[in-house]
């Protein structure tokens, strides 16, 4: 946390202050530029799925089916519903696009996304033991997690997550690893937590797997393939945008230690050393939701995000004023700095220059000393 | 314009029905069919009420009437019930209740809504200046016990003020579409003859129909059957039967007053039905930060306001409404307030009055603040 003690009391106030004035002078612009933008994106998207949906099956368009639903689903995870759900649209008052009603194409319930992401990920961002993105249970993500055996499997468990991202989402809240690995929480346990997560998966599978093929009559192997591979895309490229935000190299992971005494200031710090931008043109920026300005996005979670282009530059002078990092760069330097973290992380490895947190509060399970000494 | 509406009936309904089937609802989860059907035109909705405005007249300066015709979800209304209309100004979604003042047998199904301009309201003053035919706006389902019931009541009185005579008026329409025989008197009070809306057509009506009398009073005294103020003296002398008839009033706060005191008096209440279409003026305090009450609507509990946020309030007050992060960032307790204003902390702003929805764990009240909680 070396560019925490660069700061002192003063600066995490001014920081503050000048993040304040930033989000201040956006929400009194709302108006209707917001509205058009994301009801052109919503119309964009229904048209994309509903071609996309036709296109599967027919053989001669398959592909360009399979092309369209996987961008619909792109569109309506990341641009549409993940800013929804953040409460980017809350002051227009309208309810298809109002965060509390507002649900979306994926296996995840909007009520256990806003849970698990709005509240834990975007409060605690990067702090191990309260943010379940830290390796969704399933990676060592940083040094501070004690290393388990299990973690030399990082790179391909990393790749399983790409793979079914939407389900370890959908599933997250159940914390998993609680009852395979730890033995904190019963079978029992497991099974009544999961039962309000099966009742959005089932729709969504027999949506993708029986309905849409069934309508295809004897083409149906065609439709279930075509959608499989558009959940597919969808999974890989949402899980790409994800880790390039949090785990590139640049961004910094935190110890419990810093939520104490944390004012506004120092938590508006906290979100810019713990996430990370990537480059890009305009589509890249729409089809990662904005999520390319991670930065961005984690100082005002509900700023609607194509603003986060817009007010970039001033966040980007900010942190030059202050001496702090502006984490960014290309896609896939990003990409490869997050690999590179992952394949890190499967060994036993220490943050640099730093003792384990013996004793700390940040000790989370028992075996955390054991391992740190096998360390 | 709409190429539905080139559809046969029986198709339409097929078609209607089969949108709402549980096969349709499973192939558009999770957003729904309307959602998908509103990308191609805003006025399609197979569970919303929405409507198309197909007609703009401004009767008065301070008056706009628009014409709307519904999508096949409105079920009508009763003469005299209201409406919310809902349009997007800036982005933003504003509602207001308006009484339709057409009659419930208009034979080409359209809806008649005379607003008078609000000088602080939004929405009005969106309507009066830019509602042009074509644009599209969503409806509630007709709401409010303020109604000509059924069987029709042989004697009728309507009393109306300003504008509150659009209720009142589609109930004389419905009355003379339906050829009712029983005699109806229509008491209007107004400023001035020129100031009122429907003049042309209430005289009209009155002489067609002799069973109609037409009573206006201004109170400039200029013209009118009638002068000045609303009186016992002066029901008494121009409607001597009153005490006979079923009398359905609405118009501003002083004058249902005064008609609610005299029929309170002489003990015939139950004769009277009122709507009343102004709420009474809220008054923002200076810093009268705990002022007031919060009440919880749905637990049906009330707390003195103690200037806290509402968050904290509920959650004294025994509540466990959802939250998280406290700091107005996730949203997760963000619920609806019904009426009363709060001031968020965050940049000192304080709301409308009206229904909206607040992140309670950022917002102060600023006096009495309703929540749906």
């Amino acid at each position: 946390m070396s560019h925490y003690s660069k700061l002192n009391e003063q600066d995490f106030k001014a920081i503050g202050a000048e993040l304040d004035a930033i989000r201040e002078r956006v929400l009194a612009d709302l108006g209707e530029r917001d509205a058009d933008y994301i009801h052109g994106m919503i119309k964009r998207q229904r048209q994309l799925e509903v071609s996309g949906r036709i296109m599967m099956m027919l053989p001669p368009t398959w592909l360009a089916g399979i092309a369209a639903l996987s961008s619909s689903k792109i569109l309506d995870n990341m641009e549409i519903g993940h800013n929804i759900m953040h409460g980017q649209y809350d002051w227009m008052g309208d309810p298809a696009v109002h965060s509390r009603h507002f649900d979306w194409d994926t296996a995840n319930s909007a009520e256990q996304w806003k849970r698990t992401h709005n509240y834990e990920h975007h409060t605690f961002t990067n702090v191990l033991g309260h943010d379940h993105d830290v390796g969704y249970g399933l990676l060592r993500m940083s040094e501070d997690q004690p290393w388990e055996p299990r973690f030399l499997f990082n790179i391909p468990l990393a790749v399983v997550l790409h793979a079914f991202f939407q389900h370890f989402v959908a599933i997250q809240n159940l914390k998993l690893e609680d009852y395979l690995v730890y033995k904190t929480k019963s079978r029992a346990e497991l099974a009544e937590e999961f039962k309000p997560m099966w009742q959005k998966i089932r729709k969504q599978l027999a949506k993708d797997y029986a309905f849409f093929p069934a309508l295809a009559g004897p083409l149906a192997p065609l439709v279930f393939a075509g959608n499989l591979a558009s959940n597919l895309t969808r999974n890989v490229w949402a899980c790409a945008v994800i880790f390039n935000g949090h785990f590139p190299e640049q961004a910094e992971q935190f110890d419990e230690s810093v939520l104490k005494d944390e004012t506004r200031g120092h938590w508006y710090v906290r979100q810019l050393l713990g996430s990370a931008n990537f480059e890009g043109g305009r589509l890249m920026h729409t089809m990662s939701g904005n999520l390319s300005f991670q930065v961005e996005h984690h100082l005002f979670p509900d700023l609607p995000a194509h603003r986060y282009q817009e007010i970039a530059p001033e966040v980007r002078a900010i942190c030059e004023r202050y001496g702090l990092p502006y984490n960014t760069g290309p896609f896939w330097k990003q990409t490869l700095s997050t690999w590179k973290r992952i394949a890190r992380m499967s060994l036993p490895t220490l943050r640099k220059g730093r003792k384990a947190p013996a004793g700390t509060a940040t000790t989370t399970a028992p075996q955390e000393e054991a391992l740190a000494e096998a360390a | 314009m709409n190429p539905l509406n080139t559809i046969p009936a029986t198709v339409q309904s097929r078609v209607h029905r089969a949108l709402r089937s549980q096969l349709v609802e499973r192939l558009t989860t999770p957003h729904g069919i309307d959602r998908y059907l509103e990308a191609f035109n805003p006025s399609w909705s197979v569970f919303e009420t929405r409507a198309r405005v197909t007609a703009v007249r401004r009767q008065t300066e301070d008056t706009v009437t628009i014409v709307l015709r519904p999508n096949a979800n409105w079920q009508g209304f009763r003469a005299g019930q209201f409406i919310r209309l809902t349009a997007a100004i800036d982005g933003k979604r504003h509602t207001r209740c308006f009484s339709p003042a057409n009659s419930v047998h208009a034979a080409d199904g359209r809806i008649e809504l005379t607003a008078k301009i609000n000088p602080d309201g939004v929405l009005t003053r969106y309507l009066r200046d830019h509602a042009t035919p074509g644009m599209v706006v969503t409806l509630s389902e007709a709401d409010g016990s303020f109604a000509l019931p059924t069987p029709r009541p042989a004697r009728v009185l309507l009393i109306s003020g300003g504008s509150g005579i659009t209720p009142v008026m589609a109930m004389l329409r419905t009355l003379c579409d339906e050829g009712h025989a029983g005699r109806i008197t229509f008491l209007h009070y107004a400023n001035s003859a020129n100031g009122q809306i429907y003049a042309d057509e209430l005289a009209e009506i009155a002489a067609r129909h002799p069973n109609v009398a037409l009573l206006r009073a201004y109170t400039d005294g200029k013209g009118g059957e009638l002068g000045g103020l609303f009186s016992r003296e002066q029901l008494a002398g121009a409607v001597p039967d009153y005490a006979d008839a079923e009398t359905f009033l609405c118009g501003p706060p002083g004058l249902m007053d005064r008609v609610e005191a005299v029929w309170q008096d002489d003990g015939i209440s139950d004769r009277l039905h009122m709507e009343r279409f102004t709420a009474a003026p809220v008054a923002l305090p200076e810093d009268g930060n705990t002022e007031g009450e919060v009440r919880f609507a749905r637990s049906e509990r009330l707390a003195a306001n103690d200037g806290d946020t509402l968050l904290n309030q509920a959650e004294a007050a025994g509540l466990t409404p959802e939250s998280g992060c406290r700091m107005g960032i996730c949203h997760t307790c963000t619920c609806t307030k019904t009426a009363g204003r709060v001031r968020d902390l965050r940049n000192g702003a304080v709301s409308d009055a009206g229904e909206e929805e607040i992140q309670i764990c950022v917002s102060v009240p600023v006096g009495t603040v309703v929540l749906d909680l």
